[in-house]
């Protein structure tokens, strides 16, 4: 503002002109002082003492454990470990639209970690999204989700953290786009953006949902400054080239969602007549099949209730299977299907046999508007951690061509749902492909 | 009629389009190195190279193989000159029953072709596809490294 009213006077030399020129010049002036105080105010945010490392015997072994199960129900593991490193060290590219943001070390590590950080301070960061020194952090770290977490909750999330084996070890730098990487900018985010909601902790399933497990961080779209959209709750949004589906009336699935089915997702990967969990969803399972029961049984309550409006709960819906038409509309995605494909998925294959697979037609991310799921599980497969059991397939991004796999998941789009072809096929599979790490 | 690229010869083939690529290895062309193990891409024992790539070749129909190159374990050496995976894996007796080793082979050398300086772990990773009942995975882990090495680089310790 201040550079156009100054470079547009020489071709206007105009005396009206110059004077306006000059109340702009004072007006954005004032503004600017005026932001800077309000910067300051709001972001100004103290550094708390450091505490002296704090002895792990000193803390109950009940809360450790308590506090163990909210990590996994947190799932702070999953961004908080880098690919192939310690435990809660930290160091794991998080990718947003403003840059790329690597995740803190937070075991006690008192240089690196959060060994020095009082109880206060991890309430702090955990609810306002200051750290211990006062600087704010990115909102990639869900805070505005854990302000709704109980303080005794948060205690014994501390008390877990800080038994932890201290790892030395500091991130790298995050790269983010100008001005991004300016931290005090974050205080406005917060005004905006933080909303202190109380969640009613009894009611267990939506406690833990819109609190620690955080789930509308990937199910809730986002807008242009990576704040949740509140009333799009859980539509539906987009996490690392996957699409989260929509949890609500949305929902694509084509079997309703019950609760029992839910539960057995939640808990195992996979829902039969639904999907088996790939991509982020799995890491967000591996936590979930280790906490008691009742928490994913109260998470599945909740998000059945939320579902319960959706198409498939009217019922009446069977699976498609338009083989004929499909065979005749994509005869070479028919081929690939037949040598690649149908030795699992076709109808009497061994494991449609034996482990009661029901056909793809259920298959939920043959029904979302975008083919990435689709795509990601083919071209990448997917595996159960190391040590557990679960659902698997093979990758198949080797075997064939960009071309071949847009084949395929067309002939899959054309014989298994009513719904319209997927747009752009081979420019999806690339991008696929890039996310993919190829 | 089928035509593929395999070990750098031409081939015409006469079987239907989604027949997978290991029986036409095995039973049309007479190369029995890459083995059937599961038939369901779980295993790794018919893994073969791809444009470069390893494959499970128990999944792949040829119908998908117009214009690319296929490369198999006998396309990397002969029992009196073989190649540097195989020679490593001599040396370290890296077999037992040697059902999964081809596919092995294969696999570590579409990684050392890519990248002979992989770290531990990354080689790792790369094996992981593979499955070997016998147990035989340090003695493989072994070789692989001393391939790496004869091919000029060598595999690097992990950072952490």
């Amino acid at each position: 503002m201040l550079a156009d009213a100054t470079s547009a006077t020489p071709e206007q030399p105009t005396e009206p002109n110059l004077t306006r020129g000059g109340w702009l010049l004072a007006g954005s002036a004032l503004g600017l002082i005026a932001i800077s105080v309000a910067v300051v105010v709001l972001a100004w945010k103290p550094a708390l003492t450091p505490v002296p490392p704090v002895a792990a015997a000193s803390f109950d072994r009940a809360t450790v454990l308590h506090g163990e199960t909210l990590a996994r129900l947190g799932n702070c593991r999953t961004c908080h470990t880098a690919a192939a490193g310690r435990p809660f060290a930290g160091g794991k590219a998080v990718h947003t639209p403003f840059g790329t943001i690597f995740s803190t070390n937070i075991t006690p590590d008192p240089a690196t970690g959060i060994g020095r950080w009082s109880l206060e301070a991890f309430m702090r960061a955990m609810r306002e999204g200051v750290s211990r020194d006062g600087s704010f952090l990115y909102p990639a770290f869900p805070y505005d989700h854990f302000t709704r977490v109980t303080d005794r909750d948060l205690a014994a999330l501390y008390a877990f953290l800080m038994t932890r084996p201290p790892v030395p070890t500091q991130a790298a730098e995050n790269q983010l786009a100008w001005p991004y990487g300016y931290r005090p900018l974050l205080a406005g985010w917060s005004l905006l953006y933080l909303h202190k909601d109380a969640v009613d902790e009894t009611d267990r399933g939506r406690y833990l949902a819109e609190g620690l497990a955080h789930c509308g961080a990937c199910h809730t779209p986002r807008n242009r400054w990576g704040a949740e959209v509140v009333d799009r709750a859980y539509d539906g949004a987009w996490i690392d080239g996957w699409y989260a589906p929509p949890l609500n009336a949305g929902s694509p699935a084509v079997h309703p969602w019950t609760e029992e089915m839910l539960f057995a997702y939640l808990r195992t990967g996979l829902s039969p007549m639904h999907a088996a969990a790939a991509g982020p969803m799995a890491e967000v399972i591996r936590e979930l099949s280790g906490v008691p029961e009742s928490d994913v049984r109260a998470l599945a309550a909740y998000f059945a209730a939320l579902m319960a409006d959706a198409p498939a709960a009217k019922g009446g819906k069977m699976a498609t299977d338009k083989q004929s038409e499909a065979d005749r509309m994509h005869p070479e995605g028919a081929t690939l299907f037949a040598g690649a494909c149908a030795s699992c998925h076709e109808a009497g294959a061994p494991m449609m046999m034996q482990q009661g697979r029901p056909s793809l037609g259920w298959g939920t991310s043959l029904h979302v508007a975008a083919a990435h799921d689709t795509l990601h599980v083919i071209v990448q497969g997917f595996a159960p951690p190391v040590g557990r059991a679960g659902p698997s397939m093979p990758a198949f991004g080797n075997d064939f061509t960009d071309r071949q796999l847009a084949e395929i998941a067309a002939y899959l789009r054309a014989r298994y749902t009513d719904l319209p072809p997927w747009p752009n096929l081979e420019q999806v599979v690339s991008d696929v492909r890039k996310e993919g790490g190829e | 009629m089928i035509s593929l690229s395999v070990n750098g010869v031409a081939q015409s083939i006469d079987a239907d389009p989604d027949t997978p690529l290991l029986y036409v290895l095995r039973d049309e062309l007479g190369l029995h190195g890459a083995k059937f193990g599961c038939g369901l891409g779980q295993c790794g024992s018919c893994t073969v190279l791809v444009d470069d790539r390893p494959t499970f070749s128990c999944l792949l129909p040829i119908a998908a193989l117009a214009g690319r190159k296929v490369r198999t374990i006998e396309g990397l050496g002969t029992p009196d000159r073989p190649g540097a995976l195989a020679a490593a894996f001599d040396v370290e007796q890296a077999a037992q029953c040697g059902y999964c080793i081809a596919g092995m082979i294969m696999r570590a050398q579409a990684l050392l072709e890519r990248n002979n300086r992989p770290t531990e772990a990354e080689l790792r990773t790369y094996l992981a596809p593979n499955l070997c009942r016998c147990g035989t995975h340090m003695r493989i882990l072994r070789a692989v490294r001393r391939a790496a090495a004869a091919m000029g680089g060598g595999v690097q310790e992990s950072s952490r």
